[in-house]
């Protein structure tokens, strides 16, 4: 059992919790991820981690309540336990040697952006940070952001807060105002990395997106979480869970990933939570669930 | 007098009409008499032919013997002496081309049923017993076990009796390996695994779920942590695809995949979370016991048509002789020298049929198999909405990629003697990582001869 020694609400939809599990807070990285089962009836849902403190012998989560099991993990108080929690899994975010990088986060995706902003500053890469949110109310780890960023532009869709526009165009006009990156790092829903990747692609600036397919196990046992990279097959788990966004197949990965909104829908006929979530967000959400 | 029926005692069994729509237990089990009864057939001939089919050399004749004489216990005592795990041995294991292909009355009519008798003897040990406390005495020493499938729990189980302070790294959940997640409940019990794993805990043995080693911790720092020698068993769960058009749409599994959401996470069942295909027409591509388990599964979960895809003929078919036998019974089509050539989707990326080109059978390949070679021109399609690729697995990279000084295989399977010892000194392997993939009970050899060295090599460490 993995109990929970913190809890917050971040908007109405995402929840932050800190989960005692000791020899993943000793080895996690930017960009691994864990895997949770809240009880005996519980499907493994995998999680990327968002921060981790190996002192406190403690990891960071930060998710959004859409399906089924992130919403019953949402319900959890401080005090409470998970029944189970394994991890370091995947590999960790390839930071080594960039010297400017633009990390892109959109919505709750801002709380896996975070961490490799926050690891690419610790080793001294000068980072620009650009978060997107679909207005004010949603808005995220905005001092926590600051912090590891020597820049941070915030962009609402509504022009609610920040910059009005989207992720995509704020890259963009950063790009032709004469900023060289070596690396854009974007993680969000599948679409918002689909178009940054196409910003990217004509500067050649290499850019990694962080992958969530559905998954099971998390250690290449199941296949499931296959991914087209470069026309070759890859398991995201292993293999990833960041690749260049410039070879993925996003497309695909977006079919996959419904692959059971059917059952997804007739557990839960009023998603009252989806809707009320970042509306991009929203259309991926029969797959891997909260971010 | 020996009993010189030609024919095995019956097994009673489900009726497949009746099994296909639920998940419980196909065979049911002989009952005592039933088992007296076999166990007369039993010639206890003096060479013992059949012990040296055995890969854990389980004294035969002399348990059939006592269960002839009706000394169930005594016959338990006896298996144990050897098998840690009778009752899934006797439920899984290929003893047709084991200990019954060696039994004298296998050269006319049917052998001895080795295999049902030991499920007998073990069932009827797990229903009366008690479980009895550990009075072995701890030797102080510590080894860690990676990987709670057969190789790993028999590995531990011999170690803990020897003394040794035994601690299993199981990276899901639930311990068991392919026990759990690979073999479905209506050919394993699930109860039958956990109380095995009881078992082992009743030895002393402890087991942590949720360490993925090479994630969590390192060989290494299990050394750190105290231990003086380790036994990966961490078995091959990497799946194969085919490399075939159509593998990304949606309704096409890996066969681990399939059978992991409905066996371990039990997606039979609405009362869990994890979700599975609504299928109604599977292929489930491949000849060997795991495409037969994908495709029962298949229809227990409503599939109106279920059909078993292979390059080869039923006579070449790795699956236990029982295994292609009831899948027959519960209705799945043998499609045999029919070989996937691409898999077609419909406008929404879904699975709406198999494209395979049909077979034929040439000269035999290394495996001494008959090649299977395509006949031109015969592509034709089998209408699915759902694919199962059960063409095999290999060994996962993980414990390999963090782990120096451990040679492997251009396969990627790791290097171990004969006594299990891979090329780092204190750290043993057996099962699937060394072999590939292979049987339940090949791999709880590897993990006895295991035990028996890691025993020597520690006592030797510290003289």
């Amino acid at each position: 059992m993995y109990r929970i020694v913190a809890k917050k609400q971040l908007n109405s939809a995402v929840t932050l919790m800190e989960v005692e599990a000791p020899y993943i807070a000793s080895k996690a990285r930017a960009g691994q991820f864990i895997i949770f089962r809240i009880d005996k009836y519980g499907e493994r849902v995998p999680l990327t981690i968002a921060d981790h403190d190996a002192e406190r012998g403690t990891v960071t989560i930060i998710f959004q309540a859409v399906g089924s099991s992130t919403k019953a993990l949402a319900q959890l108080n401080e005090g409470d336990e998970i029944l189970d929690f394994v991890g370091p899994l995947g590999n960790a975010t390839d930071i080594e040697g960039y010297k400017n990088v633009c990390v892109v986060g959109g919505g709750v995706g801002c709380a896996i952006a975070y961490p490799s902003a926050k690891a690419l500053h610790a080793a001294g890469a000068h980072v620009d940070m650009i978060a997107g949110f679909r207005n004010k109310d949603i808005v995220i780890l905005e001092e926590e952001m600051r912090a590891v960023s020597d820049h941070l532009y915030i962009t609402t869709d509504d022009g609610s807060y920040g910059e009005q526009g989207f992720v995509t165009n704020k890259l963009q006009s950063l790009i032709d105002a004469g900023n060289q990156y070596d690396l854009v790092i974007a993680i969000g829903p599948i679409p918002m990395m689909k178009f940054l990747a196409e910003v990217t692609r004509p500067y050649g600036i290499k850019t990694l997106v962080s992958l969530n397919p559905i998954m099971i196990d998390g250690t290449g046992m199941c296949g499931g979480c296959r991914v087209t990279v470069g026309g070759k097959i890859r398991f995201a788990c292993v293999d990833g869970p960041d690749f260049d966004g410039h070879e993925v197949d996003f497309d695909e990965l977006m079919r996959r990933n419904s692959y059971y909104k059917e059952q997804e829908h007739a557990r839960d006929h009023e998603c009252r939570i989806i809707k009320m979530g970042d509306a991009a967000i929203s259309a991926e959400s029969g797959k891997k669930e909260g971010q | 007098m020996a009993n010189m029926s030609l024919n095995k005692v019956p097994m009673p069994e489900q009726d497949p009409g009746e099994r296909i729509t639920n998940f419980k237990e196909v065979a049911l089990g002989y009952t005592e008499e039933m088992a007296k009864e076999e166990a007369t057939r039993c010639l206890n001939c003096k060479n013992r032919p059949c012990v040296s089919g055995c890969p854990v050399n389980v004294r035969i004749p002399d348990f059939i013997a006592q269960v002839a004489a009706g000394n169930f216990e005594e016959a338990y005592q006896i298996i144990s002496t050897t098998n840690c795990l009778p009752a899934v041995c006797g439920r899984v294991c290929t003893q047709e081309s084991q200990c019954e292909s060696r039994c004298v009355r296998g050269v006319k009519g049917e052998s001895v049923g080795i295999g049902r008798l030991e499920r007998f003897v073990a069932d009827y040990h797990m229903a009366h017993a008690e479980t009895v406390q550990s009075n072995v005495a701890k030797n102080g020493h510590r080894v860690a076990v990676i990987g709670s499938g057969p190789s790993g729990l028999t590995c531990a189980g011999d170690l803990a009796r020897l003394g040794y302070e035994v601690t299993v790294f199981e990276a899901f959940h639930k311990a068991g390996g392919v026990l759990v997640y690979g073999i479905p409940e209506f050919r394993l019990p699930k109860s039958i695994v956990q109380k095995e794993v009881e078992n082992l805990e009743s030895l002393g043995v402890e087991v942590r779920t949720n360490f993925v080693i090479g994630k969590t911790l390192t060989v290494d720092e299990i050394f750190a942590e105290g231990y003086e020698a380790i036994f990966i068993g961490s078995g091959a769960g990497l799946p194969s695809f085919m490399g075939i058009e159509g593998e990304s749409l949606i309704g096409v599994y890996s066969a681990n995949e399939y059978l992991t959401r409905v066996n371990l996470m039990k997606a039979y069942s609405n009362k869990y979370d994890t979700p599975i295909r609504n299928s109604q027409a599977v292929a489930v591509v491949g000849g060997g016991n795991v495409a037969m388990d994908a495709a029962r599964t298949a229809k227990r979960l409503g599939a109106k048509k279920v059909y078993i895809v292979y390059r080869r003929s039923e006579d070449e078919m790795p699956a236990r002789a029982e295994e292609v036998h009831h899948a027959k019974e519960e209705g799945i089509e043998f499609m045999c020298l029919n070989n996937p050539v691409r898999i077609l989707g419909t406008e929404g990326s879904e699975v709406r049929a198999i494209e395979v080109v049909s077979m034929t059978l040439g000269e035999p390949d290394a495996s001494g198999r008959r090649k299977p070679v395509a006949i031109p021109d015969s592509n034709h399609e089998i209408e699915v909405d759902t694919v199962v690729m059960a063409i095999g697995t290999s060994p996962n990279p993980l414990i390999r990629n963090t782990t120096d000084g451990l040679d492997a295989t251009s396969r990627g399977c790791l290097v171990a003697d004969e006594k299990m010892a891979t090329s780092r000194p204190g750290v043993f392997a057996g099962g699937d990582i060394v072999t590939g993939a292979a049987t339940v009970i090949l791999a709880m050899g590897a993990g006895k001869t295991a035990a028996t060295s890691i025993d020597a090599y520690i006592k030797e460490k510290n003289q």
